[in-house]
């Protein structure tokens, strides 16, 4: 019974940790750069989502489809005024561009962060799920939400995965987390697939963020915890692997929810920094990742 | 190094020190509580600055060092009763051990996965201040009974003396030639320790001295405030604050990074009417400076003196 219900919970968190990773991997694959601003980017969208749904009565639906909309948005912003400006400098040496663009990104979030915290306070907020109720799956008694969340996150992942692999917008994006001078002989405009890939990222952000205000709530305190865990799971799955941040997110999924039920939620976090610890020490590049 | 007594930014930083020392003497004691803090902030900044700036290591988590020498001097005073000044001894004594702990992975990996260990050493060391609420006074903080002076005047004499101690040393250190090779070894590793440099004795070194500050300021500062809690030295904030003054200041300055962190905590003050704006147009500043100064205030001010 028990064991039954950290096998579902553990799945639906371990697919929303995987969606929100998937792009933050996404973005560090193709061009180098380390989003700190991420969290910042999930919690507008659930804001965002919110406010329309609770305020503006709008729907449900349309009320999730905006927060994805304001996500997209932030994305570019992130994109056009913080990280280009950092990449394109020629005051800024190359090899410090890494440190800038994450304390640019950092400072950016925590701007994003106080926005929120002062239209709409610090206090959590819930999204209105799209799909409410209850149903029993092997004795546990799930909310129809966390189905859908897992649904939602497994059909959006496979998803991105055809269109990397199977479009030719895709298959520029590969091209160009393997070899950006290459893709720029071949005539492709490096900028193109870089806001592009701003754009992915944007979706899956905001998609993640809507799920997580309905799963689980969020408020502005949310936004440092988010953008550290994206970043545990990426960094424990290997830089820039999609598949190995998969993996790694349904191992902290797992660890963090076999934590919570059998030991104590207050130690919830624990084992997983753990973990990330002794494979940093191990094997330093992460479980899939490439030198 | 005997050249640097006779530069322009010697005598101005000279001057500066001795017109902050009268201080004292015609301001209140809200200003001096204010610099006061500002000035432990400053080392934080610059123990901080040796180990980016020159070391070239992206530590997130100035706080574990600070965390720990403050925790150490303030649980041994509270819950042991030890004398002030062992408690501060023993507190950067503590600091120095983190701080080897720290430079263990340093010497493994780089870049973004050094910083994500320093950041999950502060994660790990709020989670360890939580659950062991019994010692260390958890999510409430701890209450510390002793204090060094409660004269406002004397504290931020003791600050601004240990700031321009500190302030000597490091950069006395960062323009030696240890910070010379610190600064190759950060750049390039590879052809540092090619040209002989024992890379790893010099980036022992750096983190060791990086950490004594780092818990010698904040073992300090527990017992100016007279408590220690997660929020004022162990959050991922304030070190996103020591890190955001450092690079404020001007990286690879050592001095720089003293005066981001001043501006930030006096800015932090000024801003206090907009309320809940305040961060954000702290941040914001802090935002554009990294976009459009990168060198920051004294990597702007050098490189004009430099070209005129």
């Amino acid at each position: 019974m028990r064991a039954f219900q950290i096998l579902i919970d553990g799945f639906a968190i371990s697919a929303l940790y995987a969606l929100g990773a998937t792009g933050f991997t996404l973005i560090f694959g193709v061009s180098g750069v380390l989003n700190l601003s991420h969290g910042a980017i999930m919690v507008a969208a659930a804001v965002a989502a919110w406010a329309a749904a609770s305020i503006l009565n709008v729907g449900t639906y349309a009320g999730a489809l905006f927060g994805v909309g304001v996500a997209l948005l932030t994305s570019f912003a992130t994109y056009f005024a913080v990280v280009k400006p950092i990449q394109d400098s020629r005051r800024i040496p190359n090899e410090e561009k890494e440190i800038f663009v994450l304390t640019g990104t950092l400072l950016w979030g925590i701007m994003i962060q106080e926005v929120i915290a002062y239209f709409f306070t610090n206090n959590a907020k819930t999204v209105l799920p799209i799909v409410e109720g209850v149903v029993e799956i092997l004795g546990v008694r799930t909310p129809r939400n966390e189905i859908f969340t897992a649904i939602v996150c497994c059909f959006v992942i496979a998803l991105l995965w055809l269109l990397v692999n199977r479009t030719r917008t895709g298959k520029a994006v590969l091209a160009a987390s393997m070899n950006p001078r290459g893709v720029t002989l071949l005539g492709l405009e490096l900028t193109n697939i870089y806001v592009v890939v701003w754009a992915i990222y944007g979706i899956l952000a905001g998609i993640a963020g809507v799920l997580l205000g309905m799963f689980l709530g969020v408020s502005s305190y949310s936004v440092g915890p988010l953008t550290a865990s994206a970043f545990s799971i990426v960094v424990l799955g290997g830089l820039g692997s999609v598949s190995g941040s998969l993996i790694a997110a349904f191992v902290v999924g797992y660890l963090e929810t076999l934590t919570a039920y059998l030991i104590s939620p207050a130690y919830r976090t624990i084992p997983a920094l753990l973990l990330l610890v002794f494979v940093m020490y191990i094997r330093p590049q992460g479980l899939l990742g490439r030198r | 190094m005997a050249s640097f007594f006779t530069t322009r930014l010697f005598f101005i930083s000279l001057a500066l020190v001795i017109i902050a020392a009268t201080l004292p003497l015609y301001v209140s004691g809200y200003v001096l509580g204010l610099l006061t803090v500002a000035f432990y902030f400053g080392v934080f900044a610059m123990a901080w600055d040796l180990l980016f700036g020159f070391a070239g290591e992206v530590n997130f988590g100035p706080t574990f060092l600070i965390g720990v020498g403050a925790y150490t001097a303030g649980i041994l005073n509270a819950q042991f009763g030890w004398s002030v000044y062992a408690c501060i001894v023993l507190g950067a004594l503590a600091s120095v051990i983190a701080g080897l702990v720290l430079a263990l992975p340093a010497l493994r990996v780089r870049g973004p996965y050094f910083g994500l260990t320093t950041l999950v050493a502060v994660l790990m060391l709020q989670n360890f201040i939580v659950v062991f609420a019994d010692l260390t006074g958890g999510e409430i903080g701890l209450t510390i009974p002793d204090v060094i002076t409660i004269n406002a005047g004397a504290n931020y004499w003791i600050a601004l003396g240990f700031m321009t101690i500190s302030a000597a040393i490091l950069y006395g250190l960062s323009q030696s030639p240890i910070g010379l090779v610190l600064q190759a070894s950060g750049q390039d590793p590879v052809q540092a320790g090619a040209l002989g440099f024992n890379i790893v004795k010099h980036k022992l070194a750096a983190f060791i001295v990086s950490a004594f500050f780092s818990g010698l300021s904040g073992a300090l500062l527990v017992f100016y405030f007279g408590t220690a809690s997660v929020g004022t030295v162990v959050d991922v904030a304030v070190g996103v604050n020591v890190i955001v003054s450092a690079v404020l200041g001007g990286r690879r300055t050592v001095l720089g990074a003293a005066l981001g962190a001043i501006f930030l905590i006096v800015a932090g003050e000024f801003l206090r009417p907009t309320g809940e704006l305040a961060t954000f147009i702290v941040s914001a500043v802090a935002l554009l400076v990294v976009l459009f100064f990168p060198g920051g205030f004294l990597g702007a001010a050098l490189s004009r003196e430099a070209r005129s």
